[in-house]
C-alpha cells in the first residue's frame, strides 16, 4: 500500500468524513478531513497533497467552486468529486472543469478502493514525467562541460539570458563551443519545445542563403521548381541560431535586420508578408566591432544582435577543464567504438596541459578520438598524440625526423591490424605513400608479430 | 491471560462461533470465550438500506464489554454498512478493542452459489483475523497473501492466508 500518499477528504457530513477517513486510513493513506470549501483551502497549504477527495453539495462554495480554487493553489492534485446521486450533467460539468473523476454516494469499496488507487497512479506517472524531461533537458542543456571560472560565467550567462526572448550574439575562437551555447540557451528557454534551426552563413553564396533564409517562391531563380519554407518559418515558435553571422554580404544584413525588427519575411521571388516568431541567437569568431569600423558590417544589426553578449573563453585560458573534457569525450567515444578505454595516463595528460589548443575544444575532442583509435586500451599514452603536442624547445639528441616517423607509422599500422587504408586514413596520407613508406622502410607484419 | 470475548450478533449458529473460536486460538494465540446471551443489534437497522450501521454495533458492543477482557469481535449474520460504502465485511476499531465482522456477503449463497460450510469458516477466521489486526494497529499491507491484504471482494479473501506476513508481524512487536 502507498503509505505515503495523502489525501484531503472535503464533506459537510460528519459521518462522511469519519468513516471515509477511518476506511483511508486503514488502507495505509494519510489522511485529514474538512468540514467545509473554506476549512479545505485553510488547510491547503499545511502540506503537500496528492489527492482531494471533494463532496459537490456543500453549504456555501460548492464542489466545482472549490475545485477550480484548489487547482488555483496546486494545478497537480487530483481531485475526485463525490455526489449524492449519479447524474450524467454533474459527471460532464466535473470532469469539463478538471476533476480526474467522480463516485456516486454510497461507494462500493471495491470501485472506491479501484479509482483511487487509479488516480494516484495517474499522479505518479505524470511526475515522473515531468522528473524525466527535466533530467533530459538538463543533460541536453550541460553540454557544455567546465567548472573553471570562465566557463561558469558562461552558464550563468546562459540561464540568465535563456528564459528570456533577447536577442544573444555568442562570440568566440572556433572550436571553443558557440553552437552548444546557442544549444543550451534554446533548451533552458520556453521555446525548447519548438524547433532550433541552424543557419551556416558562411557555407552558403549570397543566392542560396537568401533563398535558405527567407525561403522561395516556385520559379523565382533557374532550379526554383518548387514553392520552399525559408528557416526562419521552420523555426515557427523556436530558436534561430545564425552561425558565422560576420560572412553575410552587406544585401543580406539588410534583409536580415528587417526580419530581426519586424519580425516577418517575404519569400525570394514572393510578395506575401508572412509573420514569423521566433528567437535569434547569432555566433561569430570574429570582432563584429571592428568589422563596422571597416564597413563590412552594418551597424544597425550589430547593435540588433549584441542585446546580450556571451563570450566563450578559448581552451587556453580554462585549461583546468581538461581533465573534465577528456573524461568525457572518453567516455563518449568508448561507447561509440566499443573499446574500453577508462582514462588517460598522467604524462599524457601533462602533454594535453602543456599545450595552447589554437582548434580549442573541437581540437581536443579530436586528438582524443585519434588517441583512441591508435592507442591500446585501458590508458591513453603520449605517444598516442600527434607529435607536435609533445614538442618541447629542446628536442632529444640523436632522434631523426626519419626515426620519428618510422615509429610512428609502425604503431599506427599495427593498431589498425596491418589494414593499410585505415591506416592511411589515420595518418592522413594516401595509401600509394604509406605502401611506399613499408617499402622504405622494409616494415612486414611477420616482423612485427614476432617482434 | 489475554482473552479475547467472540460475541453473537443477533442470532448466529454456536456451532460456527466454536469454530471460529478453535481458528483464532491456534492462529493468533488466543483463548476466547464466547458469549453466552449475544447482543442484539436491533438499534443499529436502517430500513432505507436493509442493512445495520457497523460502527454503530461496535460502539454498543465495546461499551457493553468489560474492560479487563482484551479485544471483542462481534459475529453477525446481518449484511452491514458504513453511510458512504454500499457494504462493509466488517470493521474495527484502530488500535482499540472492537472488531465486527459479517457472515452475510462470506456465504457462497450470496453469490448465488451452493452453500459451503468449510468455505465459510476459512472466510470467517481470515476475516476475523483482518479485523483483529487492525486492533492490533496493523493497517492495510501490499502482500496479498497477508491476512492484512485489503479485501473489498470475497475472491480477495480466498487467495490470501489466515496468516500476518512477516512485515505485518514485525509492524505488531513494535506497536
Amino acid at each position: 500500500m502507498n503509505s505515503k500518499a495523502s489525501i484531503l477528504i472535503v464533506d459537510d457530513e460528519t459521518v462522511v468524513r469519519d468513516s471515509l477517513g477511518k476506511w483511508f486510513e486503514e488502507e495505509g493513506y494519510f489522511v485529514e478531513t474538512a468540514t467545509s470549501a473554506k476549512d479545505a483551502l485553510f488547510r491547503l497549504p499545511s502540506q503537500h497533497w496528492d489527492l482531494a477527495l471533494v463532496d459537490i453539495k456543500m453549504p456555501g462554495m460548492d464542489g466545482l467552486d472549490l475545485q477550480r480554487k484548489i487547482h488555483e493553489v496546486d494545478s497537480e492534485i487530483i481531485i475526485i468529486i463525490m455526489t449524492g446521486y449519479a447524474s450524467v450533467e454533474t459527471a460532464v460539468r466535473a470532469l469539463k472543469e478538471g476533476a480526474y473523476d467522480y463516485i456516486a454516494k454510497p461507494f462500493d469499496p471495491d470501485d472506491l478502493a479501484h479509482v483511487v488507487r487509479k488516480a494516484l497512479e495517474h499522479r505518479k506517472v505524470k511526475e515522473e514525467n515531468v522528473r524525466l524531461r527535466q533530467n533530459l533537458e538538463q543533460a541536453q542543456a550541460v553540454e557544455l562541460i567546465g567548472q573553471s571560472r570562465p566557463m561558469q560565467k558562461v552558464l550563468e550567462s546562459i540561464r540568465t539570458v535563456a528564459p528570456t526572448d533577447t536577442t544573444v550574439l555568442i562570440h568566440g575562437e572556433s572550436g571553443t563551443g558557440k553552437e552548444l551555447v546557442a544549444r543550451g540557451i534554446h533548451n533552458l528557454s520556453p521555446r525548447r519545445f519548438m524547433p532550433l534551426v541552424t543557419i551556416h552563413c558562411g557555407a552558403l553564396t549570397e543566392t542560396l542563403l537568401e533563398s535558405e533564409l527567407f525561403g522561395h517562391e516556385r520559379g523565382a531563380f533557374t532550379g526554383a521548381q518548387y514553392r520552399k519554407k525559408g528557416k526562419f518559418e521552420i523555426a515557427e515558435g523556436g530558436t534561430v541560431f545564425l552561425d558565422e553571422i560576420a560572412d553575410i554580404s552587406l544585401k543580406t544584413q539588410t534583409d536580415l535586420l528587417r526580419v530581426l525588427q519586424e519580425k516577418e519575411i517575404t519569400r525570394v521571388g514572393g510578395n506575401q508578408v508572412i509573420p514569423v516568431d521566433f528567437r535569434a541567437v547569432a555566433a561569430t569568431n570574429k570582432e563584429l566591432s571592428g568589422l563596422v569600423k571597416e564597413g563590412t558590417f552594418r551597424a544597425d544589426l550589430f547593435y540588433r544582435l549584441d542585446v546580450f553578449g556571451i563570450e566563450v573563453p578559448p581552451l587556453r585560458e580554462r585549461k583546468e577543464d581538461i581533465p573534465l573534457l577528456v573524461d568525457h569525450f572518453i567516455r563518449k567515444y568508448a561507447r561509440a567504438m566499443s573499446k574500453r578505454f577508462e582514462s588517460l595516463s598522467r604524462p599524457a595528460l601533462d602533454v594535453l596541459m602543456n599545450y595552447s589548443w589554437p582548434g580549442n575544444v573541437r581540437e581536443l575532442e579530436n586528438a582524443i578520438e585519434r588517441a583512441m583509435v591508435i592507442g591500446r586500451e585501458p590508458e591513453i599514452q603520449p605517444a598516442d598524440f600527434p607529435l607536435q603536442f609533445t614538442a618541447t624547445p629542446n628536442p632529444e639528441a640523436g632522434v631523426t625526423l626519419e626515426d620519428v616517423e618510422r615509429g610512428h607509422i609502425l604503431r599506427v599500422l599495427e593498431s589498425c591490424d596491418w589494414n593499410q587504408t585505415r591506416a592511411a586514413k589515420v595518418l592522413q596520407i594516401d595509401r600509394v605513400t604509406l605502401y611506399n613508406k613499408i617499402k622504405k622502410y622494409g616494415f612486414k607484419k611477420a616482423f612485427s608479430e614476432a617482434s | 491471560m489475554r482473552i479475547l470475548n467472540l460475541v453473537p450478533v443477533g442470532r448466529v449458529d454456536r456451532a460456527q462461533l466454536t469454530v471460529l473460536a478453535g481458528g483464532l486460538a491456534s492462529h493468533l494465540g488466543v483463548a476466547c470465550s464466547i458469549h453466552p446471551d449475544g447482543f442484539d443489534p436491533g438499534f443499529a437497522y436502517n430500513p432505507l438500506r436493509g442493512q445495520y450501521h457497523s460502527t454503530e454495533i461496535l460502539k454498543g458492543l465495546v461499551r457493553d464489554t468489560p474492560a479487563e477482557s482484551w479485544r471483542v469481535l462481534g459475529v453477525t449474520e446481518h449484511d452491514l454498512y458504513i453511510p458512504i460504502l454500499t457494504f462493509v465485511f466488517g470493521e474495527a476499531q484502530l488500535e482499540a478493542r472492537g472488531a465486527l465482522v459479517s457472515l452475510h456477503r462470506l456465504r457462497q449463497e450470496f453469490y448465488g452459489l451452493p452453500a459451503d460450510p468449510q468455505l465459510l469458516a476459512q472466510r470467517l477466521l481470515k476475516e476475523s483475523i483482518h479485523e483483529l489486526g487492525h486492533t492490533l494497529g496493523l493497517r492495510h499491507c501490499a502482500d496479498y497473501l497477508c491476512a492484512m491484504s485489503p479485501s473489498h471482494a470475497v475472491e480477495r479473501i480466498d487467495i490470501k492466508l489466515a496468516e500476518f506476513c512477516p512485515a505485518c508481524v514485525g509492524a505488531m512487536a513494535v506497536l
